[in-house]
């Protein structure tokens, strides 16, 4: 049974989702259960995946027993396997916590929903434990299609917003593929462990260097890396709640893992930062993404409109880490891979319960949130407390790294972009504070019982959101076990 | 050196975690704040449980969880941090009595909520005292300032948000600007946070790195209050007057200043700093400060605007006490955290209690208010000479050792400075007194008639100036712990 955890992770949500849809016909009442409970599952197989590869190394597993390079191998690994258990857990959670928006907005097409909701997780899930360059385009495009559709479920502008994902996405996408083609004719095979055999012999070959620039070019773009960013924010602030809090944290995150993968273990780390230019290009646009993304974030005045431009801003991390190609940057951006979509979630979960309270997230209607959701705030204090970057929250350890590995590649310009970023972060969330903490001003000189009554959002909501947050400090906490016994056995050797 | 491994000084910082859901969920008020009392008092038990270890030259320490490789979040219970604990945690039992008497005279709102941030910021002050390395002082460093937040801007009006909006720029632009690059590059050239009695520098810095980052650590630390970054403390004064006096003159100022001086022994090393001539650096830094922020308090009629710039001398006092890298300015420097902090709490108490008894805030609406209330302004009184360091109060023990540190590092520039210092002093306390006392009954703003604030409020503020009183004839433990600390550091036993 064990030795079939890599299909199961994948087939629960896929068949699932077919099952859930059929469900619908049947008896409605079945489908959120049954969802929930293929989602547990995963998330039990998951687990049990990384333990085995922290206790016997990695696992590769052949689908329906054709051998590579023919068949498509699975492979589980130290850097896919707790990005495996985040994505689940997220899933899992923000389904527990979306259950009350899918049942009213959704409700005649509940097992409709629900089955988009498990076939985007089957695309997330097997983009990452995929070892098959080809079949990870085949998935993204399973993961993408499902996403554009989640999104476009949404009201008024959703659609619209939606539409631009989908035309920027395929281009991202085609673009992935191209670059998979060339990589084809240089070396004549698809599987990721292959490629890397033969990168080596062809270390001078411009047309596997091109391969290399055109595969991150669409990953640059699927990840909404500035400037190519713009569909970002529309689709996840308008997309509906329960979709934004799935969305928002896998799929920028699943698409740096895809470069890490790609980066890392498809080319060989030596070929990937062979022409220090492009690395120095990519740093550069990261430092130009986290700048620019704060400072958009300043200019909104809606809370997941800001969240969304925070994103761009962490797309900026994690890009910039990895392209300063030591040690320290590489590990940072994996860290933050974790780190981020566990702090994306809270974000957005919380968002989502005050969005179902308040009808509305724009800065002026949070007058006395604190008063009002306390419980739903102190999830998102913690939060912001991750994002800006305070320890022991886990959002201070991988910046931790990145600022480090930036210190020993001399990039004082990502050093400088990530620390102005840490302060950004700071001014936006207290700007929130402020507002839910002390409007509505009362007449007098504060001794008065302040603010309006408790109203929180359902038990539904919150637990799933208090979890979360409680997992930013395990999370950073357990950061030195993540890295020393997962992230870095996952980095090849030639990383200084 | 003997080293204990124990888990008592994490249970010291959590025991006040552990009540804040009972304060929470707590229905009714004696309730809560009779856990607010369980809390503080199970605190300073811990704390002084661990004291006769560390007077006998012990250390105790603790490692919660290996955060960064060879890098863990880890307590380490030394004299210093002993010195630091004991008084904070002393003084968090004197004002949880004197807030209820405060809070309840003037019916605060969110009171639930006030003690709940108090117990947390009490947290995080034993987290920096207790810090076995730098990454662990940071951490509640930070913490600390989230937890304060709400304290400050309490009244939760326009005042309270433009002072807290100053706070936490101030604070935490500091620490993330300032102090977290400076960390970064330190650890990324050493490898190591550990603190050690002289430093762990080892020559990887020039003399010019050395000198930024030092000034980096000294004012990134903004909650020291070293000028220019001071002016978030005279702000900070619209909060409840009980938290002005823990945390503004104690816990908050105090954990700045103590982060200074471990930084200039533990991380820096004294040795170095003297061989490259960097102590003094820092002194003028301090000087300056000392002597502007007590002609600014001369000119201060608000009474706890005067007391906080008297304060932000005072932890200049401190700094300059450590920077003189002499074995008395060393010891000075680190009484003075105990010393200063029970007059300057007296001092906030009776600010605290004329306001609660009176409503008023002005030193010039203060004429004969002895004739009132007699007891707060003896207390007063005894707090201000403990300031400004006359005998026999706990303030000159301190002074004098500050004085002895100057004339043994041959830098006669600080003696005057401190001199000089004192006068401005007495010359921003003493007129309050006096005024306060003796004054003709048309002058008299009050009547002859005694009425005093509530028990709760009177007690703390008596018992806080008896104790500055009482370290003047017995300075212990602290001028123990103090000498054991410098005597660690220069590696020879004090005189």
């Amino acid at each position: 049974m064990t030795q079939h955890f890599p299909a199961l992770l994948i087939i629960i949500p896929l068949l699932s989702a077919l099952i859930v849809s059929a469900m619908g016909w049947i008896d409605r009442r079945w489908c959120f259960p049954l969802a929930g409970a293929s989602l547990a599952g995963a998330l039990a197989v998951s687990v049990g995946l990384c333990a085995q590869v922290m206790a016997a190394g990695p696992i590769v597993y052949k689908m329906a027993g054709w051998r590579p390079p023919i068949g498509i191998v699975y492979v589980i690994d130290y850097l896919n396997a707790p990005v495996l258990v985040v994505i689940l857990s997220v899933a899992l959670l923000n389904l527990i916590s979306a259950k009350t928006w899918i049942e009213r907005d959704f409700a005649e097409k509940l097992s409709a929903y629900l089955g988009l909701y498990l076939l985007f997780l089957a695309g997330m899930v097997g983009i990452v434990a995929t070892g098959d360059a080809f079949n990870l385009y085949v998935l993204l495009e399973i993961g993408s299609l499902t996403g554009y559709a989640l999104i476009g479920l949404g009201k008024e502008r959703a659609p619209l917003s939606s539409l631009n994902y989908l035309f920027m996405g395929t281009i991202g996408a085609s673009f992935y593929l191209l670059g998979i083609g060339y990589i084809y004719i240089a070396t004549g095979t698809l599987n990721m462990a292959d490629i890397a055999r033969i990168v080596p012999t062809l270390a001078g070959s411009g047309t596997l260097f091109l391969a290399l620039v055109i595969c991150m070019a669409g990953l640059f773009v699927k990840m909404a890396l500035f400037p190519m960013h713009g569909w970002l924010p529309n689709a996840y602030s308008n997309a509906p709640s329960a979709s934004a809090g799935l969305i928002a944290p896998l799929t920028t995150k699943v698409m740096i893992y895809a470069m890490v993968r790609v980066g890392l273990t498809v080319f060989t780390p030596e070929f990937t930062f062979s022409r220090a230019l492009l690395s120095e290009a990519i740093v550069w646009l990261a430092v130009a993404a986290i700048v620019t993304g704060s400072l958009l974030a300043l200019m909104q005045r809606r809370l997941s409109r800001m969240l969304t431009y925070i994103i761009v801003a962490e797309v900026g991390y994690m890009v910039g880490g990895f392209w300063l190609g030591n040690k320290a940057g590489v590990t940072g951006a994996t860290l933050h891979i974790i780190n981020d979509a566990a702090m994306t979630l809270t974000l957005f979960m919380a968002v989502s319960a005050i969005i179902w309270k308040l009808g509305s997230d724009r800065f002026e209607d949070l007058q006395g949130l604190f008063g009002k959701m306390p419980f739903t705030m102190t999830g998102f204090v913690l939060a912001a407390l991750a994002v800006i970057g305070i320890p022991p929250t886990c959002g201070f350890f991988s910046k931790w790294y990145l600022i480090t590995g930036g210190i020993h590649a001399g990039q004082w310009a990502f050093v400088a972009a990530l620390l102005f970023s840490s302060l950004v972060n700071a001014v936006l969330f207290f700007r929130i504070f402020e507002i839910a903490f002390f409007e509505p001003f009362a007449e007098g000189h504060g001794h008065h019982d302040h603010g309006p009554a408790l109203s929180e959002a359902p038990v539904t909501m919150v637990v799933p959101l208090l979890l979360a947050a409680l997992s930013l400090i395990a999370l950073g906490l357990y950061s030195g076990d993540i890295v020393t016994k997962l992230i870095q056995l996952a980095i090849p050797a030639g990383i200084a | 050196m003997e080293l204990l491994y124990s888990a008592k000084p994490l249970a010291a910082i959590l025991v006040s975690f552990f009540v804040v859901p009972i304060i929470f969920s707590a229905k009714s008020e004696n309730v809560r704040e009779a856990w607010t009392f369980v809390a503080a008092i199970l605190k300073f038990t811990i704390v002084l449980s661990m004291l006769p270890f560390v007077l006998k030259g012990g250390e105790i320490a603790y490692t919660l969880a290996e955060v960064l490789p060879g890098l863990a979040i880890e307590f380490k219970v030394d004299a210093f941090g002993m010195l630091f604990a004991l008084v904070s945690s002393s003084l968090w039992i004197v004002t949880s009595m004197y807030s209820i008497g405060y809070m309840r005279t003037l019916k605060e709102h969110g009171q639930t909520r006030y003690y709940a941030c108090f117990a947390l910021s009490l947290s995080a002050t034993l987290g920096v005292a207790f810090a076995g390395n730098l990454l662990t002082l940071y951490l509640f460093y930070e913490m600390l300032s989230f937890a304060t937040y709400p304290l400050v801007t309490h009244h939760q009006d326009r005042e309270a948000r433009s002072s807290g909006r100053k706070y936490i720029t101030y604070i935490l632009g500091a620490s993330i600007g300032l102090v977290l690059p400076a960390m970064l590059v330190i650890y990324s050239q050493t490898g190591t946070f550990e603190f050690a009695p002289q430093g762990f520098m080892n020559g990887h810095f020039s003399q010019g790195a050395m000198a930024v980052l030092l000034l980096m650590f000294v004012f990134g630390f903004a909650k020291a209050g070293v000028m220019p970054f001071h002016s978030w403390l005279p702000a900070a004064m619209v909060a409840p007057t009980p938290v002005s006096a823990l945390l503004h003159a104690v816990a908050v100022v105090k954990v700045g200043v103590f982060c200074v001086a471990r930084v200039i022994t533990g991380v820096f090393g004294t040795k170095m700093l003297a061989d490259m001539g960097l102590g003094t650096l820092v002194c003028y830094v301090a000087s300056f400060t000392i002597i502007v922020s007590s002609l600014i308090a001369l000119s201060q009629d608000g009474l706890k605007r005067r007391l906080a710039f008297s304060t932000i001398g005072q932890l200049s006092y401190i700094i300059l006490g450590v920077a003189l890298l002499s074995p008395s300015g060393m010891t000075g420097g680190m009484l003075h955290i105990a010393m200063h902090a029970f007059g300057k709490i007296t001092l906030f108490f009776c600010a605290g209690a004329i306001f609660a008894a009176s409503g008023i805030k002005n030193i010039s609406e203060m004429v004969g208010i002895g004739r009132r209330m007699p007891f707060t302004m003896t207390a007063f009184l005894l707090g201000s000479l403990s300031v400004i360091g006359l005998p026999p109060l706990g303030g000159f023990i301190s002074k004098w050792n500050l004085v002895i540190g100057t004339l043994e590092s041959g830098q006669i520039f600080f003696l005057f400075v401190l001199l000089a210092s004192s006068l401005l002093n007495a010359a921003y306390f003493l007129p309050i007194s006096y005024k306060a006392f003796f004054c003709t009954d048309e002058e008299a703003m009050f009547e002859k008639k005694v009425d005093e604030v509530p028990t709760w409020c009177l007690v703390p503020l008596c018992i806080t100036a008896t104790c500055s009183v009482i370290f003047f004839f017995y300075p212990q433990p602290f001028l123990q712990l103090a000498k054991m600390t410098v005597s660690t550091i220069i590696g020879a036993p004090m005189p």
